[in-house]
């Protein structure tokens, strides 16, 4: 195999939020890549261990908020010999900066990597303007 | 651990059961025994063992799982492809991976269970016939 870059292990991001939850377990932080196209905003988000009827997804106030679960029930009778990484839920949000059309967020989850497609409403689109 | 089920604490409890098992001595000394990519947790599950790797992103036909006597060999790539768009943020790492871990007894490679879902590899792994304990009669 050719060389290239070697994968490294990233460790995982306890979140750190401004509104606490009731319960004591601890939140991740998922790693994302954003990404703009001329009409739509994508968020890529990596939740490994989310089933996809355990993700929530809303967009409130500019705010898109993603929050997603593992059952953690799977690991029932497992128990634990060495460890390398934690377990938890997922949680993360982002200020949207473009005006996002709340009806057209399409979501997708493939291998544990959630696509969040945002479509921008026509306003915050690109114009352009002829010129006579 | 993990019998109680009480859905306030469980989870936290489970964590903190992960924590004390980080970097247990019980993977031993190996090649490449911790660290490396992908994280791997073990877990006792009657007289078997499951390796749980997190391999988000990883699609089953890009992953290669090997098993020789103790070692097990976790290889593969992951991509990721965006075409022309402008980035906003890049966290996600992608790249090679080759990792061998030895467990601390003989695999029986032929009935090795391996099942990838929603970027979770679990690897059933029990041990070799000829590499359990024999009961030994008393004459």
């Amino acid at each position: 195999m050719a060389k290239s870059q070697d994968l490294e292990v990233q460790e995982k991001k306890e979140l750190v939020s401004k509104d606490e939850k009731t319960a004591p377990a601890r939140y991740y932080m998922p790693p994302t890549d954003i990404f703009e196209t001329e009409n739509a905003l994508t968020v890529v988000m990596e939740l490994p261990g989310v089933e996809k009827q355990a993700i929530n997804v809303n967009v409130e106030n500019d705010v898109l908020r993603v929050d997603a679960r593992i059952d953690f029930g799977k690991y029932e009778g497992l128990d634990p010999l060495y460890t390398e990484y934690s377990v938890g839920h997922f949680a993360r949000s982002f200020t949207l900066s473009n005006k996002i059309d709340q009806e057209q967020i399409s979501a997708q989850l493939n291998d544990g990597v959630l696509t969040l497609s945002l479509k921008k409403v026509k306003e915050a689109l690109p114009r352009q303007i002829a010129v006579h | 651990m993990a019998t109680a089920f009480d859905p306030f604490d469980a989870l936290f409890q489970f964590q903190q059961a992960l924590d004390s098992f980080r970097t247990s001595g019980w993977l031993g000394a190996g090649p490449s025994a911790s660290g490396g990519y992908p994280p791997i947790n073990i877990f006792r599950k009657g007289d078997d063992v499951v390796a749980i790797a997190e391999v988000p992103g990883i699609s089953k036909s890009d992953l290669e799982i090997q098993v020789i006597g103790k070692t097990v060999r976790i290889a593969g790539r992951k991509a990721v492809e965006y075409g022309q768009a402008s980035l906003h943020r890049r966290e996600r790492l992608t790249g090679n991976f080759d990792r061998a871990f030895t467990l601390p007894f003989e695999v029986d490679a032929d009935h090795v269970k391996a099942e990838c879902r929603d970027g979770m590899l679990a690897l059933y792994l029990s041990r070799a016939e000829r590499d359990k304990p024999k009961s030994i009669a008393i004459s």
